[in-house]
């Protein structure tokens, strides 16, 4: 929200924004999960150059899909467990770019371009089924994604080479139909990375796809300053209040939709280009919960969500994915703890999160009623 | 108040929501510049008159009305708020209609922001890509606050802002709609203190002063005396008075507000009047929290094998009284029966002495709709006397088991004594009409055996031949069962009808108790809060 | 004529109409193809037996006002931990079976007490967190399974491993104890007397719970809280005692599943049961406001019917495994089409 700096000294009568109470109390969980980072750093014991690059990667990465949450946030339809559909658009068209040998910044490009408007239609097509569950968003999303993985699992696996012309055999599995487990992206790999890769200090930084990242964040603030943001706001505050004062709610949040759904296939698009082979049946499952985690260890809530803390989070979850597992050993001295630490902590992190939100959100609506009720 | 043409009238208006006449010929007209003051209790209509005037929804899917509204002469159709809006028209409601994270601003103009085009805008030709034009909103808002005197910085988010300012933001958002000509306030000084009470009537006058024309729907006659230039009083759904100022005395509004005739109706006798002798409920300084209707220290003795009425003005707490004595609303105080201390707070407590209660939200709180009649009628008296249960296993109540047949033989029994119209005791109860629904919440109630029987507006949404069976069944039921019956309703003519005696409660504490027979301005005074302990 | 249908229609539900119509034609196809139907029926009533329970927990949440038990695996790992304790303690048989429950049953009341608490503070969001409150547990547990004081040689890996084993096998212990008992045979359909008796007497109890005063309290809290609470009705009471019936009942019913499947599976197996278990209820009819034992055991048949034998039958027909595949769009499906549905609520 536009909110003037006189008018944080006014709520308390004193310079808030320096008090550290306030500070922490306002920023409680990304505080916790810093201190939480850098104590299983340590613990983990591992060199800070290697740290680093792999935090940077994963930033590169990872960034525009958390981006990609902001909206529905704003919009007052929570997380978007649901953004895994974005993935799966980009998904497909990486496999159509794969399969046509398109190369390079172009292959990338013309992904983007094939993605857009697939993801478009079934952002549209989860707006829709959203604005039936109103109030139910996050769990509705959450099993929508569950559901569209089963369409997408239908498609790819048993439609494609029968039903649906393939012509390459190399994709393909042995038995003829349906894609292979692993499809390499030879063709569009690292193909945004590979601009311009400075060494700095040790560290690699793929320039270009941070830039993408960052010129997203500007469209997104400059979103929010249009009549459309406005509108998106409003519909977060009060559904009801923004209906009578005759702003289409319904098709607004199908906007919402759309937009985090296309900014998400984006988002899977840069990550896979990254990672450079695609996991047909894997890549995009855990694409919701990883991208919700990190905002919300960033410092958001169900209701507010801003890019200052999508990005914080970004880094601050992936330092502990990429921590947790070595620390995890250390602490506990079986090798195989590692990996379970780290599927434990990304859960723990939505599930302590959703815990306090829900439970701030009651303590709120309490105090709302008390407060209506002293002033009659 | 120019003579010139009225800007708004509206002929003959008459409105029925299935089959109930709520407004009989109706009219009403305002001139430019003019503060008219729209009387009456709840019910008489008020509502329904400015939701036609506001082209609500709810007035076109219950079957329109018939009568004319013209504007500037003019007959207008206005099938939405949003054409209401275009012609002119504009509605502070009594709920807020603010977003708190959102700055005064932003509420004033929202939906309606200036913009200004952009790059991205221009190439895909959606106006949803403008950017907002902040200096020209905050220009506007504080045009419209200035001209309510409101020295309050525009930027400053609502949350957080005291109850009397969202009030003239309100306002701000509908002056600064340049088209507007005439406002509709429902209520206004309901949630305000005297202070923004004072401040609201000055910027009433600033506003009329500068040509809007205003009609102001209240029930407080101080104000009305105060800011006013002209009063029409409505009752039952017709216009009884349009009275001038001048013309006009406190005394004679509250009398046209409330008047009726009242039915002669000869009451039962009883072997032994009700007297103070004998006093069977002590209340006294109850405080309840009810959002809407507070209760904020009232002290009351009710006389055995009495009926007593509680009526009031709604929102002053009369609905209260009975849900916080019940438990469902937190209360304190103190509650006796028969010297006895009645812990508060706890619906157990209250229902296992002997007190038991039907409630005015007959659909919400007092019926299970997707449960049939028996079960309707058994489950709080299974609930908290084991009743309509197997004896088995006698250490442990919780595991009994329903007695279905028992619960069924009752409910049979029920149905033919309070003559409940139903196609049996299976019927689940959301399909009987209004009335049965009633006699099957006060079944419910007497299936408790209590001495002490409160009632609460009981009989709202019923017909009219409905309505008198009920009516009849309470006095039956305290003049052959000896049960002291606390009705609480909003219909002051039913409450003069039936009951020994009314109390009426003003702004949350007892006003004063009157007999049925008192004067008619007696009535409409104490209601006003003109008389009695709480002299305003 | 065509009014009447259209009431029936809906009454029955669109997704269940077409759920039976699945089954319809698999059934047919089987016969053509010349399978065998009676071994079918067979295998899907092992199914439903197996998962009944499962399903039956739900009953407990969706009455008392809470929804949905979206976290089910909270009991499926008390369960799992009474199961193992009984392997541990060398337990076999029937006594093995039992002693399994015995050391469950407690456990689930514990932590089915301190989820109620969870959720009545985050009243209004219970799906969501019950969901990830059991995605963490499971995977704490994981930690817990690699760490556990387990001595067993049959329990814990091999070779100078730490921890239990991921899929332990109950051949020699508790394993098909119910299934082997009372088994007969109708028109050449097998039936176990004792897995299939088992599931109809929890689905005999938990009716007759419900027509107690403690069950008809706590439907009565669930169907309209303000009404409970007129009535001196305990409505938090209510949520607290149908969270713990919901968990005691997920965990006698992972025993259940594991004594028929013949093994135990820790680690990330129980991640998603809920999600089964919860598109069986809805199936079978019930909202996320109502459920009744009818649901629970119409639901149960079609949804593992479906599940059972769409595998041998469809391989006839379409290459590969579209099992899973289906199992994902029909429970999604079925949970998004109760989720869009119902007015208000959670």
């Amino acid at each position: 929200m536009i909110q003037s700096p006189e008018q944080k000294k006014v709520e308390s009568g004193r310079d808030v924004s320096l008090d550290m109470r306030h500070i922490v109390r306002t920023n409680g969980v990304p505080i916790l999960f810093l201190a939480l980072s850098i104590t299983m750093a340590a613990v983990a014991g591992l060199s800070p150059a290697f740290l680093m690059n792999e935090v940077i990667t994963r930033f590169a990465r990872n960034s525009l899909l958390v981006l990609s949450l902001l909206i529905p946030v704003t919009a007052g339809m929570g997380l978007n467990f649901s953004i895994v559909i974005g993935a799966m658009s980009a998904q497909a068209a990486a496999i159509a770019v794969t399969l046509w040998g398109i190369k390079g910044v172009s292959g990338f490009l013309t992904a983007c371009l094939l993605a857009t408007p697939l993801a478009a239609i079934t952002g549209c097509l989860a707006g829709l089924v959203l604005n039936r569950a109103k109030g139910r968003e996050m769990i509705t999303s959450m099993i929508l994604g569950f559901f569209a993985n089963g369409i997408y699992q239908l498609i790819f696996l048993f439609l494609v080479g029968s039903v649906i012309p393939f012509n390459s055999k190399s994709m393909l599995l042995p038995q003829g139909v349906g894609v292979r487990n692993t499809v390499d992206l030879i063709n569009i790999a690292q193909s945004l990375d590979k601009i311009w890769r400075p060494v700095i200090s040790g560290v690699r930084i793929p320039v270009v796809t941070v830039l993408v990242s960052l010129g997203m964040c500007v469209v997104i603030t400059f979103l929010l300053r249009t009549k459309i943001g406005q509108d998106l706001r409003a519909v977060g505050q009060d559904m009801n209040i923004a209906e009578v004062m005759g702003i289409k709610v319904d098709k607004t949040r199908i906007i919402a939709m759309i937009l985090s759904t296309v900014i998400a296939a984006w988002g899977q698009l840069v990550f896979l280009q990254n990672i450079g082979t695609l996991n047909t049946y894997n890549s995009h499952e855990q694409v919701g919960m990883f991208s919700i985690a990190a905002l919300l260890v960033g410092g958001a809530s169900t209701r507010r969500a801003t890019i200052f803390q999508a990005l914080i989070g970004v880094i601050l979850f992936h330092t502990l994915f990429v921590v947790s597992p070595l620390a995890g050993q250390k602490l506990f001295g079986v090798p195989q703890i590692g990996e379970y630490f780290r599927v434990f902590v990304a859960y723990g992190i939505i599930a302590v999160a959703l815990a306090i939100h829900a439970w701030q959100d009651r303590q709120m609506r309490k105090e709302a009623i008390r407060e209506a009720v002293l002033t009659e | 108040m120019e003579r010139a043409r009225r800007v708004l009238e509206m002929k003959g208006i008459t409105k029925q929501y299935f089959g109930n006449t709520v407004l009989n010929n109706v009219s009403i007209d305002l001139y430019p510049g003019e503060i008219h003051a729209l009387v009456g209790e709840n019910g008489a209509g008020k509502s329904t008159l400015m939701n036609i005037l506001f082209g609500m929804p709810v007035i076109h899917s219950t079957g329109g009305f018939s009568g004319e509204v013209l504007i500037d002469g003019e007959k207008v159709e206005l099938m939405s708020p949003a054409e209401a809006m275009q012609a002119g028209i504009g509605m502070v409601h009594q709920e807020f209609m603010l977003l708190p994270g959102f700055t005064i601003t932003e509420n004033i103009k929202l939906n309606r922001e200036p913009t200004t085009k952009n790059a991205l805008s221009r190439l895909f030709r959606s106006k949803s890509l403008d950017y907002l034009d902040v200096p020209t909103m905050r220009k506007d808002a504080r045009a419209a606050l200035d001209r309510l005197d409101l020295a309050i910085d525009e930027w400053a988010p609502v949350a957080g802002l005291p109850v009397g300012y969202m009030q003239f933001i309100e306002i701000a958002r509908e002056i600064d709609k340049k088209e507007v000509r005439i406002l509709v306030f429902d209520e206004p000084t309901a949630v305000l203190t005297e202070t923004e009470a004072d401040r609201l009537l000055e910027s009433l006058r600033r506003l009329a002063a500068d040509g809007i024309a205003i009609l102001f729907i209240t029930h407080r006659l101080d104000e009305v005396m105060a800011v006013a230039n002209r009063i029409t009083v409505l009752r039952d759904g017709e216009t009884v008075a349009r009275l001038n100022r001048d013309e006009a005395v406190v005394e004679r509004i509250a009398e046209l507000m409330v008047g009726r005739k009242v039915e002669k109706v000869e009451l039962p006798p009883r072997a032994k009047e009700p007297s103070d002798e004998d006093i069977a409920l002590t209340i006294d300084n109850l405080v309840v929290d009810m959002p809407g209707e507070m209760v904020r220290g009232l002290s009351l003795s009710v006389r055995r094998g009495e009926i007593l009425g509680i009526g009031g003005l709604a929102g002053h707490g009369k609905l209260g009284i009975a849900n916080g004595i019940m438990g469902l609303y937190p209360a304190s105080g103190r509650v006796s029966k028969n010297g006895e201390n009645i812990p508060l707070n706890s619906p157990e407590e209250a229902l296992s002495r002997g007190l038991a209660f039907v409630s005015e939200d007959r659909r919400g709180v007092g019926l299970l709709l997707n449960e049939p009649i028996d079960r309707n009628i058994g489950v709080t008296a299974m609930q908290v006397q084991h009743k309509f249960l197997k004896s088995w296993p006698h250490f442990l109540p919780a595991l009994r088991l329903e007695d279905r047949a028992e619960l069924r033989a009752y409910a049979e029994d029920m149905i033919r004594k309070l003559d409940i119209r139903c196609l049996g005791p299976n019927q689940p109860v959301r399909s009987l009409s209004g009335g049965n629904q009633q006699k099957v919440c006060i079944a419910k109630a007497l299936a408790l055996e209590p001495e002490i029987l409160f009632v609460s507006e009981p009989t709202r949404g019923i017909d009219v031949g409905a309505k008198r069976l009920v009516l009849d069944l309470l006095v039956r039921l305290n003049r052959d069962h000896n049960v002291t019956i606390i009705m609480t309703s909003s219909e002051l003519g039913e409450l003069r009808k039936v009951c020994d005696r009314v109390a009426i409660v003003y702004r949350g504490r007892l006003a004063g108790i009157l007999p049925p027979d008192a004067s008619d301005a007696e009535f409409g005074l104490m209601m006003a809060g003109r008389v009695g302990k709480e002299a305003v | 004529m065509t009014d009447k249908l259209k009431q029936t229609v809906e009454h029955i539900g669109i997704p269940r109409l077409m759920i039976a119509g699945f089954l319809a034609v698999i059934f047919v196809t089987a016969y053509i193809t010349g399978m065998s139907v009676p071994q079918l029926l067979s295998d899907s009533l092992v199914r439903v037996g197996m998962n009944g329970i499962l399903v039956l927990a739900m009953v407990p949440t969706i009455s008392c006002g809470v929804g949905l038990n979206f976290g089910l695996p909270l009991g499926v790992l008390c369960g799992l931990v009474g199961g193992l304790i009984s392997m541990e303690r060398g337990f076999v048989g029937f006594p093995g079976f039992f002693a399994a429950i015995a050391f469950a049953v407690p456990l689930a009341v514990v932590v089915g007490y301190l989820y109620s608490v969870l959720l009545e503070s985050v009243k209004g969001q219970e799906m969501m967190v019950g969901t990830y409150v059991g995605f963490s547990s499971v995977a704490v547990m994981c930690i817990f399974w690699l760490m556990a004081p387990f001595r067993n040689p049959e329990l814990i890996w091999a070779i100078g491993g730490k921890g239990l084993r991921s899929t332990l096998t109950l051949g020699n212990y508790y394993g098909k104890v119910l299934n082997n008992f009372a088994v007969f045979e109708i028109f050449g359909i097998k039936i176990s007397g004792g897995l299939i008796g088992f599931f109809l007497l929890f689905c005999l109890l938990v009716y007759l719970f419900f027509r107690t005063k403690l069950g008809i309290a706590m439907l009565t809290a669930g169907a309209n809280p303000v009404f409970a609470k007129s009535a001196g009705i305990d409505v938090r009471r209510m949520k607290s005692v149908g969270i713990i019936a919901s968990t005691v009942l997920a965990a006698i019913g992972i025993i259940v599943y594991a004594q028929s499947y013949g093994f135990l599976q820790l680690y990330m197996a129980p991640l998603m049961m809920a999600f089964p278990a919860i598109a069986a209820i809805l199936i079978g009819g019930a909202s996320l406001q109502r459920a009744t034992i009818l649901n629970v055991i119409i639901g149960t048949v079609l949804f593992q019917t479906l599940l059972t034998t769409a595998l041998p039958v469809t391989s006839r027909v379409i290459q590969g495994d579209i099992s899973e595949v289906a199992r994902l769009i029909i429970s999604n499906g079925m949970i998004l089409y109760a989720l869009t549905r119902s007015t208000g609520g959670k």
